[in-house]
């Protein structure tokens, strides 16, 4: 079983709220990437997003659109994420890894290149922003065939129809977006999140992670009411940007103390 | 007339298909959150295009707002100096706000009002979108907010004051190459934040569909005058088309009309830059790949990772690493050829057409000129080429006088 699908099912089984962390790959410098992959493991991180950087981020807000700055000057690209996943993978063979990122490094990869290549590095499922199920089907084809999951994202303008034909791409998780606008935005809206995703549950069994939006313990518990999982993004890019000075291990520790309180409120809702 | 019946194989009037695909370009690349929004977007202008109340309006505006048609121009002086091809310049630096591209906001603007959202947003890079943008809001009373990246905002100052001046918010962009593109990608940022008030006027034939095909049926009132003028005035169609290609906007307008007239050769002129051979320039077509950004699976300027370039152009207006997806089509099928216009050879092209002719072409214009002035002394007395003069020289001039070394 894919990793994505067995974690999520553990933590249904449990009770338990699947903690998503994202960061970019090679942000604020390569070494720090893999020491806080495993301490994010560590601190109870369910599912990793590693960011591939994208010279032209534009679903990103300021806060991760700079990280993708920083990782493209220390020359980041689609291989060296992947080579990172696959160092991740020499010691822990558990933990789900999503890539997530633009569809222009793939393409130029090419989509059968790219899923042989992210299936031998150990990578579980990618998350492509600019392509919608519309034009999806050709690079679905290739990861299937090797077992990677196709995560979509879900909006607050999706209507039903649309959602359907998503619903029905899609395996893994459902990556639902909390609001309009981009990646680290203030305006939540609960009610609407809570509407949405009861309306998803009548079309799909897969379970949803939110995410956009999710700043602290709070807001991650109220959100996760309603949700299998919640996705914290900006929060840790922003620290990491902070710290470029610094070794990995006090940049594991700052992300680790970020995420501490997160994964306590949603386990009081266990 | 038997002469200018259309005879092709391809059937033009068919692309885009139904999901906004040229061949395998095009397409609807963006996020989730905007997608319903292009689907609205679509619905409403398949509805509107055929509509008759809709079109006499558009025509309306283009007629006594933008003063068409524009002229086709003779450059008799010029078509002698150069010694070949007669040379005839569609006048669309002589539109309302100096350039073709207002004849797209007119038809946008329209869309907006009958989509009822209330502000404006664009994006911009010489700056002549933004002043058009800037224009039709301020006639229909909307709020606009124009995104341009922060070297063109000094690069094209001027245009940034007229913006003002009409009432629009100017944002310069800091990221990336603090060009058209990242403003584009600002502009992409707004329209997720505030798609429920705000219509996206996009300046070229670039983006996710709808776009291509609505900005290109906009911009067809060129070819389709320019195409009526020739035959009136030369007597026959012309034997070719020349005309810049940034986003390709212009040049699309001016091509569509004559794609089916298959005698007439088509050639777009990228921006050479400092060469294409030195890898400092903005021409895709000529030297890049197909790749997927701002919405549409398009030839793009991008490294052996699939990161996006910076390009280099003196033209602001065509300093761009993507090209509108019809183009990298035409080119592939073989109906249009691409070919690029050095820095040096624009500004050549600009000092000539003022002494010669006085008239002072848009610095992107400049570079259609300067391919037909190599075009026209290879062909013979009778011929006839069409070139876009898509704007007017005036936004340029303190580019040009910092290239002689002069402060204005």
């Amino acid at each position: 079983m894919n990793r994505i699908t067995a974690r999520l099912a553990d933590a249904k089984q449990q009770g338990r709220k699947a903690l998503v962390t994202y960061i970019v790959n090679g942000d604020p410098f390569p070494d720090a990437t893999l020491t806080t992959m495993h301490a994010m493991v560590d601190a109870g991180v369910d599912i990793i997003e590693l960011g591939v950087p994208f010279s032209d981020p534009m679903a990103e807000g300021p806060v991760i659109a700079l990280g993708h700055e920083r990782a493209l000057a220390n020359k980041t690209s689609l291989k060296s994420t992947m080579a990172v996943v696959k160092a991740f993978r020499e010691t822990n063979n558990e933990t789900p890894v999503v890539l997530m990122g633009y569809a222009n490094p793939v393409e130029r990869m090419g989509y059968e290149s790219f899923a042989v290549q992210a299936s031998e590095a150990g990578v579980d499922g990618l998350l492509t922003v600019d392509l919608p199920p519309e034009e999806a089907a050709d690079l679905n084809t290739e990861l299937k065939k090797v077992n990677i999951e196709n995560i979509f994202l879900l909006a607050p303008t999706t209507n039903r129809e649309r959602a359907q034909s998503i619903v029905d791409l899609a395996s893994g998780f459902l990556y639902y977006v909390s609001l309009k606008g981009v990646t680290g935005a203030g305006h939540l809206d609960l009610a609407s999140v809570e509407e949405k995703l009861t309306e998803l549950r009548q079309l799909t069994e897969l379970p949803i992670c939110v995410g956009f939006g999710i700043k602290d313990a709070a807001t991650a518990k109220a959100i996760g009411q309603y949700a299998d999982g919640v996705v914290v993004g900006s929060l840790l890019v922003e620290r990491m940007g902070s710290m470029a000075d610094q070794s990995p291990e006090n940049i594991a520790a700052a992300v680790v103390e970020l995420i501490a309180p997160i994964r306590a409120g949603l386990d009081e809702l266990a | 007339m038997s002469d200018v019946e259309k005879k092709s194989a391809v059937d033009y009037s068919q692309f885009p298909d139904s999901k906004g695909h040229f061949g395998p370009y095009g397409g609807r690349f963006v996020s989730e959150t905007l997608m319903p929004a292009l689907d609205e977007l679509e619905q409403m202008y398949t509805r509107l295009k055929d509509d008759p109340d809709f079109q006499a309006e558009f025509d309306k505006d283009l007629a006594h707002y933008v003063g068409r048609p524009s002229p086709l121009y003779h450059a008799e002086r010029w078509s002698n100096k150069l010694g070949g091809a007669q040379i005839y310049l569609k006048r669309e630096d002589l539109n309302h706000t100096g350039a073709h591209k207002v004849n797209n906001t007119i038809g946008q603007a329209l869309l907006a009002k009958y989509s009822g959202k209330s502000r404006i947003i664009a994006e911009t890079g010489a700056g002549q979108h933004g002043v058009a943008s800037a224009t039709v809001a301020a006639r229909l009373g909307l709020k606009c907010e124009v995104y341009m990246g922060a070297e063109d905002v000094q690069r094209q100052s001027l245009n940034v004051y007229r913006m003002k001046l009409l009432g629009a918010t100017v944002h310069p962009v800091e990221s990336g190459s603090r060009t058209l593109k990242d403003a584009m990608n600002e502009a992409m940022r707004d329209w997720v934040t505030n798609v429920d008030d705000t219509f996206y006027i996009i300046g070229t034939v670039a983006g996710p569909h709808p776009y291509p095909q609505l900005v290109r049926d906009f911009q067809c009132v060129i070819g389709r005058e320019a195409r009526e003028q020739c035959l009136t005035q030369a007597g026959k169609l012309p034997d070719a088309l020349v005309a810049c290609v940034g986003g390709g906007s212009n040049a699309i307008g001016l091509f569509h009309p004559f794609l089916e007239d298959e005698g007439v050769k088509i050639y777009g002129v990228e921006a050479g830059g400092h060469g294409v051979e030195t890898g400092q320039h903005a021409a895709p077509l000529n030297d890049g790949i197909p790749g997927v950004l701002h919405g549409n699976r398009t030839y793009l300027m991008e490294d052996e990772n699939g990161q996006i370039i910076e390009t280099h152009s003196v033209s602001a207006g065509l300093d761009y690493p993507g090209v509108g997806p019809e183009h990298s089509w035409l080119k592939d099928i073989g109906r249009a050829e691409y070919v690029a216009i050095n820095d040096d050879e624009a500004m050549a092209a600009f000092r000539e057409l003022t002494r010669v002719e006085g008239i002072m072409p848009a610095l992107e214009s400049s570079h259609a000129l300067a391919y037909a002035a190599k075009l026209a002394p290879t062909m013979d007395k009778d011929q006839v080429i069409v070139v876009n003069l898509s704007g007017r020289g005036d936004k340029d001039i303190l580019t040009v006088a910092a290239i002689d070394g002069i402060k204005v």
